[in-house]
């Protein structure tokens, strides 16, 4: 951390003192201080569809109006998800093939083996599960003193789910929250925290633990238990994933961070927005019925990856701009869910919102996220659950945030509780 | 105007006029009918408008597209007889149909 730490904020440069050709999006900090918004407000305007060589990432096009995206991601044949969906490429010995970094066929088939775990069926099976502990974890939350929002609930609640959806060791579930930010703690992603070798040696302990969880649920039959684990393991066209370990760790890490990271993100935002709109908030109060329309605007509001990446099969061309066959294709997510042409008073949050449900945090076409009904669910009930227990959840002090072009990531939301009256 | 029925997953039946050229996923949501959701806007790109069609008008609703057919993929409850609605352009030919929604798109 030694290096966030010394940095000085104010050292990065406005959005608008520079000419428009030297504008690059991939600097960690800008989103860690919330520089971003209107570098990606001036590319909206100024060049929607532009082009950086960066001499960490090359030479990257960023695509940051909402219907340019749909059009990269709805391309899949042109704009493939080989051999990573992050703008930095993976070291050439820890290249972890996984199927949203996959392309058709073998993303479809991987995919559907999983899927079952978050279709409708398996989430209604776990919806009571789910409130029970949401239950738990806000009665046990103090009133009226301070305490950080994301360890306490965000953090908690999103990795109590994850160790349900791998059926993973209760008492261990730390775990799954640790290897998750070791993942997504790379360079790959503008940001430094842990070394490479480090992170390489943590997610090695992360496929020792389940190689160990493979080996006990192997030998299931036809009809394997619903996490996940049990069906890669038990599925013929995927038994034998272990003969590639890194693409076990692959599979693996987009599970745990698509699984965690996301949602966690999303407790933490909504809270945090649900401030900065106190107006939102009173309605609220006067209508919970609004909660299932709201969650979907606190997703798009946080939008939890700010990107994805894809590579050129073929010269093409968007936006007027040759993107040539080969470029990396960053689809800047956070871009398009604030784009005013296609999101009416795209810089409010409003959680009566029309059509709110028209955003792209989950991105569109055939990599779209297979968790995001069990996302809506935990934000549901989380948000009716606090609804009946308190009257204001009053952030008390300014979020850190983590720094990183990829995970729009709180670190620390420090609240006060205040008991319904 | 061709006269199109769509019948929500708990039976309620909604009859209404769709004008020739809206596709049947927005002749749902302009008519007010509950039970699709059309998240994309309809660009075939999150298959939240499934439907099923049946008694003959698959017919005269056109053929899948291979990316219609990869959405759907990854839809729920799909069968034979699932499309995408937003995919499927109203036409006088398709008077008196009957669009039957799955019991939930997200």
């Amino acid at each position: 951390m030694s290096v966030a730490e010394t940095f000085d904020p104010t050292d990065l440069p406005d959005a608008y003192a520079m000419p428009i050709e030297e504008m690059d999006v991939s600097d960690g900090r800008l989103f860690q201080y919330q520089k971003h918004w209107d570098y990606f407000e001036r590319l909206r305007k100024e060049d929607p569809v532009h082009l950086t060589e960066n001499e960490e990432f090359g030479r990257f096009w960023s695509i940051t109006k909402f219907k340019d995206i749909m059009a990269v991601d709805t391309n899949h044949p042109v704009f493939s998800n080989e051999p990573s969906i992050v703008i930095g490429d993976p070291p050439e010995d820890f290249t972890l093939p996984m199927f949203i970094a996959m392309d058709p066929p073998k993303h479809d088939l991987q995919r559907k083996i999983v899927s079952p775990t978050v279709a409708p069926a398996n989430l209604a099976e776990l919806e009571p599960l789910i409130r029970k502990r949401v239950q738990g974890i806000l009665d046990s939350l103090p009133i009226g003193e301070e305490f950080n929002w994301v360890d306490k609930v965000s953090i908690e609640l999103t990795t109590q789910m994850l160790a349900t959806l791998f059926d993973f060791p209760f008492e261990d579930r730390h775990l799954l929250t640790y290897w998750s930010d070791t993942a997504t703690a790379s360079d790959q992603v503008g940001n430094n925290y842990i070394e490479e070798e480090e992170r390489k040696r943590i997610l090695w302990e992360c496929y020792d633990y389940f190689v160990r969880l493979w080996n006990e649920r192997q030998g299931q039959g036809d009809n394997p238990k619903m996490d996940f684990i049990s069906l890669l393991a038990n599925d013929s066209k995927t038994n034998s994933m272990l003969d590639d370990p890194l693409e076990y760790i692959g599979n693996l890490i987009l599970l745990i961070v698509g699984g965690n990271d996301t949602t966690r993100n999303s407790i933490s935002g909504g809270v945090h927005a649900l401030n900065q709109f106190p107006e939102q908030y009173a309605k609220l109060r006067n209508d919970p019925s609004l909660i299932p329309n709201m969650v979907s605007e606190i997703i798009r509001w946080q939008t939890p990856l700010a990107h994805m990446r894809r590579r050129a099969t073929q010269d093409f061309e968007l936006g007027g701009k040759q993107i040539k066959k080969g470029d990396k294709v960053v689809m800047w997510y956070i871009s398009g869910n604030r784009d005013e042409t296609e999101i009416d008073r795209a810089n409010e949050f409003l959680i009566d919102r029309e059509k709110a449900r028209h955003h792209i945090a989950f991105g569109f076409g055939i990599h779209r996220c297979m968790g995001n009904r069990l996302a809506e669910m935990q934000l549901k009930i989380l948000w009716e659950e606090i609804m009946k227990r308190f009257e204001f959840v009053e952030v008390v002090g300014e979020p850190e945030r983590l720094q990183s072009n990829f995970v729009m990531g709180f670190v620390k939301l420090p609240v006060v509780l205040h008991a319904k009256k | 105007m061709p006269r199109i029925t769509y019948v929500e997953n708990n039976g309620t039946e909604h009859e209404v006029d769709v004008e020739p050229g809206m596709s049947l996923m927005e002749g749902a949501v302009k008519n007010m009918v509950p039970g699709i959701d059309a998240d994309c806007g309809g660009a075939c790109a999150c298959a939240t408008c499934h439907c099923y069609i049946e008694n003959g008008y698959a017919g005269k609703t056109g053929e899948k597209s291979d990316m219609e057919a990869s959405m759907l993929d990854f839809a729920e409850d799909v069968t034979d007889a699932s499309r995408l609605s937003c995919q499927i352009p109203v036409t006088d030919e398709l008077d008196g149909l009957v669009v039957r929604l799955p019991a939930s798109q997200h």
